[in-house]
């Protein structure tokens, strides 16, 4: 058995990035690549120069397969004998949009149409091993790999058409799915080329690609390619999926920490015909052949649980990092001009609320166990089936159908290890769906946090005496991206009183919040303007290009200045290799004291861009999901117990929170591609905040800013 | 408890045999397969559970079998005719209004009703109609485009 431990100069080194020990070896060595697809040429694209084999292989290649694949692999391609392309991976799709633009570039490099591209993605039976779909890893990561595989696959198919027509490699080209001879416009189609062949070539993570100003179907607008499947409500989501004989679940949840079941009448639930309940000490759970008969159930049940013990949100931040009598928000000066600074931020925690909450349906079938469910870590939770059933991991195949949107939400298996217990108890396919009281309640949080800024401006716009401290929210985005002398900044970790874990971009949100906030009140405090205090102190052009576009295209020139009603802000930042500038406008309404949020301009630079309007889409929805954190998500709880898990307890964005965004792209063909999920979050609480502070003067130092609107 | 015989579904009569305080949502999602209504709150909160009944967008969640034994009920299964997109979901392909898509269903359903009652609806009222229901990946600008762009759609059909 082969373990491997998760490698951490590949992963975002933060602690919430949850890591675990996975077993790496693949199901596909086992039976071989051909096995389960035909003959024809496979292509694996390996993670290290190591395992690559000289390129001569290409060249007949290692005929059956047969022998032991490399471990290493990033992701693989078959080329049928029917021509059809089929590439694998161990990513999933959430709504990032990967299932299209991995297709793109297998597309670009197979010069195939994206239509003609099969993607399987995240089946641990297929798949090869991934450690999880976070981090902004696809497309900097994966998607290179895809590509040399598909280029590699190119240069192989073109050898075959050389080899049979006897010409030099030279005078032939790809093109739609077929090989062309230059001289005689004679053609040849993949599958006649791959047919009655077993080819395996393998190739490491340096094969040469197209480059980006070569493009023609990368960086080019694409469509969703199964757009037509959700629109027309056919996509099955783990939710979806439904087996022979499948019942379902729901596992009764303790109501907070420490608390213990006390009774139950098993007697009532019982009594409702086909209801099955599993007990096991403080497990319990019930299984029926309906969802609204397992709801009945629970009502009979009556569990009553003594009293969960932990603390509440009264006293969080102060149980995270008492507040020391430092003079927070007062100006000291010295004779020189100097003006010192210091602050204090408090960051709640919020839910990340996916709309498909978590939902899993298992099967047994001769001891070997499938569970369909939704998660960012099909092998991670993989793992987790292995330990929590006690079976062999050869025993154990997770397939992630394409999945509700999860945010960093969803890296765990907790819905899948439910259904796989009731699914062997009652001896049938199982499927657990979260209420959304669970989801709220029982699943991880974005970490809540106290950081505390101080720092000394000068008049001239110098900054000196940086120190930048974060409680328990994280470490990622705590660096200065501003020119200081001997800044210091450290991540404290706490203990949390609530389950906490990833949340897309992690700390950076919160960083930022404190940091783009402070260096707003440091530019007031010395007198200068928020935008050019800022640009005089950047160092990295590429962030200058990013504030100065958010700048332009805003008219931060033109902005009104401050009446109490209307103000505007502006944030910068970067995370995940994505640079981001944000401006807001806002308008206080001085009757009800709701902030209304106008109008907000990002201007974004992720690289090379690969799907344009899938990035602005990505851009969009971090913008809009930022906006709830910003001003008014929070969750609350009272002995250790989350106590609004209910959409009409805990408000998220909906239609008449949304301003018009827009959001300019920064193209760099010359940088390599980064991911576009997270970065555009991070500016967008400081930019509001900064512009409630332009309309009002009131700095508002806590996110969610105004849960309650603000009292003017 | 008495139990309903036969719903009306996507134009087509069904023989069923379902308890009659069954919601909806279930009813359709595990009796009927019908799978593109999703749960997403079970309190009439999130949207994902819309369907038509009589012609009228409603929360699926929030209505029991019984309610709707004689009632037409559409779900987004039964929106497009024949091959033939609604043009509501032909705008959600047009300008990509999702992401996951989870609660495209919904959000089409409600759209479709509103264009409905509203064929040139204005951007308040768009608002107002579609308040009802979250998207969590944050589609809600191209939701709006998508609106607006069917309600274009349709008029240049009916001219
Ligand atoms: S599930 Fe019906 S409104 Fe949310
Ligand atoms: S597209 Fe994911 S919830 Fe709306």
């Amino acid at each position: 058995m082969k373990t491997r431990t998760l490698d951490p100069a590949l992963i975002e080194p933060e602690r919430y990035e949850l890591q675990a020990e996975i077993e790496a070896d693949l199901d596909v060595d086992r039976r071989g690549f051909f096995g389960a697809m035909g003959g024809g040429l496979v292509v694996l694209s390996l993670l290290s120069e190591a395992g690559a084999q000289e390129p001569a292989r290409a060249k007949g290649g290692r005929r059956g397969g047969g022998g032991a694949a490399p471990r290493e692999i990033g992701a693989w391609i078959h080329i049928g004998e029917d021509g059809n392309v089929t590439a694998f991976t161990g990513k999933m799709e959430e709504g990032q949009n990967i299932r299209t633009s991995l297709s793109q570039g297998v597309a670009e490099e197979l010069r195939v149409p994206v239509a003609r591209v099969k993607l399987v993605m995240a089946d641990t039976a297929l798949s090869p091993f991934d450690m999880g779909t976070f981090g902004s890893r696809t497309t900097p990561a994966m998607l290179p790999q895809m590509r040399s595989a598909a280029a590699a696959a190119r240069l192989a198919l073109i050898d075959l058409a050389a080899e049979k027509w006897k010409v030099e490699r030279a005078s032939l080209v790809a093109t739609d799915g077929h090989i062309k001879r230059n001289d005689t416009g004679e053609t040849i189609g993949y599958g006649e080329l791959t047919h009655g062949q077993k080819l395996l070539k393998t190739i490491g993570p340096e094969a040469s690609t197209t480059p980006a100003d070569k493009w023609e179907v990368l960086g080019h607008p694409t469509p969703k390619v199964n757009g037509r499947a959700y629109v027309t409500g056919g996509h099955q989501y783990a939710s979806d999926i439904k087996r022979e004989g499948m019942r379902y679940g729901k596992v009764i949840h303790p109501p907070g920490p420490g608390a213990k079941l006390l009774s139950a009448d098993e007697a009532a639930a019982n009594a409702i015909p086909g209801v099955t309940i599993v007990r096991d000490g403080d497990f319990l759970a019930l299984v029926a052949p309906g969802s609204h008969l397992v709801r009945q159930a629970v009502e009979a049940l009556k569990p009553k649980w003594s009293p969960s013990n932990g603390s509440s949100d009264q006293t969080l931040f102060n149980d995270l990092h008492p507040e020391e009598s430092k003079a927070v928000g007062e100006t000291q000066s010295t004779k020189e001009g100097w003006k010192s600074l210091v602050a204090r931020y408090t960051v709640a925690y919020i839910a990340h609320a996916p709309m498909e909450p978590r939902a899993a349906v298992a099967e047994w079938q001769d001891g070997k166990l499938t569970v369909w469910t939704g998660t960012s870590r099909p092998f991670g939770v993989k793992g987790e089936l292995t330990q929590a059933l006690g079976i062999p991991d050869a025993n154990v195949r997770v397939i992630v159908p394409d999945t509700g949107g999860g945010y960093g939400g969803k890296h765990t298996g907790e819905a899948a290890v439910e259904a796989a217990k009731l699914a062997r108890a009652v001896k049938a396919p199982v499927k657990v769906i979260w209420t959304r009281e669970d989801e709220f309640a029982h699943a991880y949080l974005r970490p809540a946090g106290v950081i505390e800024a101080s720092a000394a401006v000068h008049p001239n716009g110098t900054i000196s005496r940086w120190s930048f401290d974060n409680y328990n929210s994280g470490g990622s985005g705590i660096d200065s991206p501003y020119r200081v002398e001997s800044p210091r900044q450290a991540f404290h970790q706490t203990k949390s009183p609530l389950r906490q874990g990833s949340y897309r971009a992690l700390a950076s949100t919160a960083n930022h919040f404190a940091r783009e906030s402070f260096m707003d009140e440091l530019a007031h405090v010395a007198g200068l303007d928020p935008l050019e205090f800022r640009l005089k102190n950047i160092r990295e052009p590429r962030l200058r290009a990013v504030l100065t576009a958010a700048a332009d295209k805003f008219g931060w020139g033109k902005r009104p200045s401050r009446d109490g009603i209307t103000g505007s802000g502006l944030a910068c930042g970067t995370e995940k290799g994505g640079f981001v500038g944000t401006a807001a406008e806002v308008e206080i309404d001085a009757k009800t004291g709701r902030v209304h949020v106008r109008r907000l301009v990002v201007a974004f630079e992720c690289g090379a861009i690969t799907n344009p309007d899938g990035v602005k889409n990505q851009a969009e929805g971090g913008v809009i999901m930022g906006l709830g954190g910003a001003l008014f998500e929070a969750i609350k709880f009272k002995d250790g117990a989350v106590a609004n898990a209910r959409f009409s307890k805990y408000r998220v964005p909906r239609f008449s929170d949304v301003p018009p965004i827009e959001i300019v792209l920064l193209d760099r063909k010359d940088l390599p591609s980064a991911g576009a999920g997270e970065a555009p979050i991070i500016g967008v609480a400081p930019a509001i905040g900064n512009a409630i502070f332009n309309a009002t003067g009131r700095r508002l130092r806590a996110i969610p800013m105004v849960p309650e609107g603000l009292k003017v | 408890m008495a139990n309903v015989k036969q719903l009306r579904v996507n134009g087509q009569v069904r023989t069923v045999d379902i308890d009659e305080s069954k919601p909806l949502l279930e009813a359709l999602r595990e009796n009927l397969d019908l799978t593109g209504t999703k749960y997403g709150c079970g309190e009439g909160q999130c949207g994902a559970c819309t369907v038509h009944v009589d012609g009228v967008a409603k929360r699926s969640c929030l209505i029991t079998v019984g309610e709707v034994a004689d009632s037409a009920i559409t779900t987004i299964e039964g929106l497009a005719t024949h091959d033939h997109l609604h043009p509501l979901q032909q705008a959600f392909l047009d300008v990509e209004a999702m992401q996951c898509a989870y609660c495209t269903s919904g959000m089409i359903m409600s759209g479709a009703s509103l264009l409905k009652r509203l064929p040139n609806p204005s951007d308040a009222e768009i608002d107002k109609a579609m308040e009802g229901n979250i998207c969590r990946c944050g589609t809600h600008n191209r939701i709006r485009a998508a609106i607006r762009l069917a309600a274009t759609s349709m008029k240049e059909v009916a001219r």
